[in-house]
Formats: C-alpha cells, sequence, structure tokens
C-alpha cells in the first residue's frame, strides 16, 4: 500500500519549463490520491505563471500495456507538450518515461510507504517509496533504486563501458541519467544546485 | 600540514598511500612507510580498501602520526551511517589529524564481506557538505557543537581518464561546491587524456594530485583494462612489459613507466599522488628519476 502527496508550488516551478501537460494516474486500489490537494496546486502553479496547457488522465500507469494505449490515444496532447508533469507513484512514473524517452517528465508527487500488502504489479521499474520523490531532477529515472548504492549527488567512480560496479549486466542508473539528459538537450544545472540527503523518516526503509 | 597550504607555497605535492593491515600487527605498514619517510608530504591511509575489512584507518592515522608521518585519513560512506562518520571525524581532529580523503566506497560486494549491510547513508557530496557544517561548529541535524570546531583539509577522488567524463565532472563541480579543497585522480597511464581533463577543470581553481599505480605484471595490467573503472592501460605500456620479462619482474619496467608518467603529466597539474600497492620501496628511485 503506498499514498502519493503532491509536491509544493516551489519545488515545481523551477523545474517545469514551456507548455505542460499534466497527467494525473487515478483509480489504483494500491495509491491513495489526494484529489484536494492536487487540485488546489494545480491553481497555485497557474497563478504563478506555470503554462499548464493541458490534462489527461491515466490509471495503472505502472502497466506497460494500459499506458502504451493511452500514449497513442493522446499522441497530439503529448506531442504538444514540452514537459509532462505526472501525479502517481513512483513506478508508474518511471514506467511512462521508459515508454517516451525522448519527453522531460516531471514527478508532480512524492510516494509514501504504509504497511501492508503492497498489491502486485511486477515492473523492472522500482520505486522505494522514499517519500521525497527526486525524479523532477533527474529525467525520470529513480536514483534511489536505479544506482546500487541509491546514491543522490551522482556517479561514483565505479562505474565502466556504462555498467554498475555491482553488476557486469546492469546499466549503471546515474550514466542512464546523464544519456536522458542529453538525449532531451536537459541541462544539468538544477541537479547540480545543492546537496541531496535523505530523510529517512520519510521512507519506508 | 595541509597539503593546500603546501600547493599554495608553490611546492608539487607528492602523497602515497598504505593500507592498513587485516590484523594488529603493523609492523608492515610501518615498515613500507619507512620507505617514504622525507619523500612525501603525506601518507594516505586507506579505510577497508575494495571493502575488504581490516583495521581503521583512524588508528593506523594516529601511530604514523605520532611516527612523525604526516597522515591523509580516507574515510568512505560504505560502512557507517551519518552519526558514525560525524563521530570518526571529530576524533580525527581531536587526534591532529588535518587531511581528509573523503569516498563513496566500493560496493559491500566487491569484498569480502558479501552478505553485509552496504550503508551508503551519505556519499562523497554529501560528507563533504558535513565536514563543512562541523567547521561551522555544527553537526548534520543543526545542533551546535561544544566548544572549538575541528577544521580540516578537505580531498576528495575523480576519474580523469573515465569515459563518458561528463558525470565525473558534474560530480567534481559538486564536490567543490560541497567543501572540497583538492583532489587526488584514479589512476593516469594516458598523459593525452589527462591534459584534457585538466584543461577543462582549470576553471574549478582546485589542486589537482594525479594518481600513479605502478605496474607490476602484464596480467595486472589487463586485469585493470578489463575490471577497473576508470583506468586503461595503453598496448604500448603492455608492450613494454613484455618485452624484458626479467626487467618486469624486478620491479625496473614498472618503475622507469611510473617516473615517465610522472614527468610527462607533472607539468599539467599540481602533485602526484603514488598507490604503489606494496611497492613502497620502490617510491624513491621513481620520484627521483622523475625529477619530483
Ligand atoms: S525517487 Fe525513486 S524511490 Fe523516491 S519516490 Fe521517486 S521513484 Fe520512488
Ligand atoms: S556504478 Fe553507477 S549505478 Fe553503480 S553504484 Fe556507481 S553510480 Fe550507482
Amino acid at each position: 500500500m503506498l499514498i502519493t502527496k503532491v509536491k509544493t508550488k516551489e519545488e515545481l516551478l523551477p523545474v517545469l519549463s514551456g507548455r505542460v501537460l499534466v497527467i494525473p494516474c487515478l483509480g489504483c486500489s494500491q495509491s491513495y490520491f489526494p484529489v484536494e490537494e492536487f487540485n488546489r496546486l494545480k491553481d497555485e502553479l497557474k497563478s504563478s505563471g506555470a503554462n499548464l496547457a493541458s490534462e489527461v488522465t491515466f490509471d495503472y500507469m505502472c502497466r506497460e500495456d494500459f499506458t502504451e494505449r493511452r500514449l497513442e490515444i493522446y499522441r497530439e496532447q503529448l506531442e504538444a507538450a514540452d514537459t509532462v508533469l505526472i501525479f502517481s507513484c513512483g513506478v508508474g512514473i518511471q514506467t511512462f518515461a521508459g515508454l517516451i524517452p525522448g519527453k522531460k517528465i516531471v514527478s508532480g508527487s512524492d510516494t509514501f510507504y504504509v504497511p501492508g500488502f503492497p498489491g502486485f504489479t511486477p515492473s523492472e521499474h522500482d520505486c522505494e517509496q522514499c517519500g521525497e520523490c527526486r525524479m523532477g531532477l533527474t529525467f525520470g529515472i529513480c536514483p534511489v533504486t536505479a544506482c546500487s548504492k541509491g546514491l543522490l549527488n551522482g556517479q561514483c567512480g565505479g562505474a565502466k563501458d556504462g555498467k554498475c560496479e555491482v553488476d557486469k549486466n546492469m546499466a549503471c542508473g546515474w550514466q542512464r541519467i546523464f544519456e536522458r539528459m542529453n538525449a532531451l538537450k536537459g541541462s544539468d544545472k538544477a541537479l547540480k544546485e545543492g546537496v541531496q540527503i535523505r530523510d529517512y523518516k520519510k521512507s519506508s526503509l | 600540514m595541509k597539503l593546500t597550504d603546501l600547493t599554495r607555497l608553490g611546492k608539487f605535492v607528492v602523497t602515497s598511500e598504505v593500507g592498513p593491515p587485516k590484523g594488529i600487527n603493523l609492523d608492515k605498514m610501518l615498515h613500507e612507510a619507512e620507505y617514504i619517510r622525507g619523500r612525501v608530504a603525506a601518507i594516505n591511509v586507506t579505510d577497508n580498501q575494495s571493502s575488504v575489512m581490516r583495521m581503521g584507518g583512524l588508528a593506523a592515522c594516529k601511530v604514523l602520526k605520532d611516527k612523525g608521518f604526516e597522515p591523509v585519513f580516507q574515510i568512505t560512506c560504505r560502512d557507517r551511517n551519518r552519526l558514525a562518520l560525524q563521530a570518526d571525524l571529530l576524533s580525527a581532529a581531536m587526534f591532529g589529524i588535518e587531511n581528509l580523503l573523503l569516498l563513496t566506497g566500493d560496493h559491500i560486494v566487491l569484498g569480502d564481506h558479501k552478505d553485509a549491510k552496504p550503508v551508503f547513508d551519505l556519499d562523497s557530496v554529501s560528507l563533504a557538505h558535513c565536514v563543512k557544517r562541523l567547521e561551522e561548529g555544527f553537526d548534520l541535524a543543526g545542533n551546535k557543537l561544544d566548544g572549538e570546531a575541528p577544521k580540516f583539509c578537505k580531498g576528495a577522488v575523480v576519474s580523469p581518464c573515465a569515459e563518458p567524463l561528463d558525470p565525473q565532472l558534474f560530480k567534481m563541480e559538486k564536490k567543490i561546491k560541497a567543501g572540497v579543497e583538492f583532489f587526488q585522480t584514479q589512476a593516469v597511464y594516458e598523459p593525452e587524456k589527462f591534459e584534457k581533463f585538466m584543461k577543462r577543470v582549470k576553471e574549478f581553481g582546485v589542486p589537482v594530485y594525479v594518481g600513479i599505480v605502478v605496474l607490476k605484471t602484464v596480467g595486472m595490467a589487463k586485469f585493470m583494462n578489463e575490471n577497473v573503472a576508470g583506468i586503461h592501460v595503453p598496448d604500448s605500456l603492455i608492450e613494454e612489459l613484455k618485452k624484458d620479462k626479467e626487467k618486469t619482474k624486478s620491479g625496473q619496467t614498472g618503475v622507469e613507466i611510473s617516473a615517465r608518467l610522472i614527468k610527462d603529466m607533472k607539468n599539467m597539474c599540481q602533485g602526484v599522488h603514488m598507490m604503489p600497492l606494496g611497492w613502497d620501496d620502490k617510491v624513491p628511485k621513481i620520484l627521483e628519476m622523475a625529477g619530483v
């Protein structure tokens, strides 16, 4: 079981650019979606000048086949968007980002852990429910689970030929982040700001 | 003395490295240190190097300091959370240990306690930030320290020959912003690549001490090419090691290659960091041949 909490206007404004497509993922029995806070945040973002150009709704974003189909349906809105702002659990956001490598993805919510049976959605993507989703800075790739050490401030010295020092068959998560950033012609400016330190009070582990 | 003070005085900084024993007998480590007494500005003490459990680096640093050596305390985030890291940093300050090398650390599974819990509560960047906070008189949670704040000289590592290089440069910049004052590098065997790297990091304005690992055998060179990140031993050097088996076995080839590398790169950077891996007795000869 998990809970998503919408991020604050202050956190999101600096990472939203251009025309923004908003996508909430609703209807999942595993995850609680805070509708009121979501609506309030959108109003705040709009009145601060963010261009929330359109909105479409997904459910079960974590399921690749469902999401692929919806991407077809909403192709027009997607193509028009510069940034996709997603409100879903970490696995959903990563599934979405994995399907469209050329889009800038920003996580609009933080995923928290709640004790209890977490349901069953097998996925190659993983979310540790760290409670402070960083994927808006890391181009839709989760540094907590895609890096063997869960490093938040960049690559360690152990990557060789793009593979992680822990396992030659596993891509280095930080290399993936940089590759995606380069593919998007994105900048590492926001990522370079400040020092990221985990708050374990917010996390499941 | 702080390594950066030496650089500020215009000195070319030479450091080397020893590893604590797996046990409590320090004879071998101290013997290795004696070979380089007077020839290096400081000696790094590794911290459970390659995730293999050994005697603690802090105790080894203290012993070296008592014997008149200047230690560099290497500290990794692999085995300790933020409380233990800060506790060890304060202990180091209390012993008068000034130079630090702040590392994320190899993953647990590369070492000899593969079933242990990997910690990585902080990483090299947040650890640098943490040291800076201690120097400002506060712990990482914002509590005030009692009395005088510790003062350190904060170092970190970078891989100049990593491919791609951008993620390394990104991290290097983050480390500098977090307070890192000098860099020792991963072993370099390609002066042309190092030159390009130095051009790109010049604007950062922090001293870089180039890493040298003495090549012992052809097998070692090939092993590093296969398995060690950020290291590439060019074919020409492997051929040189192959050519005269006796000379390579005696260590002479490794000494000559190392001295040549230092000569080629000494004008590009502010110092050299020797990683002799037990061949400490060869270090004075290398430095002499390289003219540093
Ligand atoms: S950063 Fe990773 S672990 Fe944290 S909420 Fe986002 S996807 Fe989950
Ligand atoms: S090699 Fe890459 S994925 Fe592996 S621990 Fe280092 S930064 Fe993380």
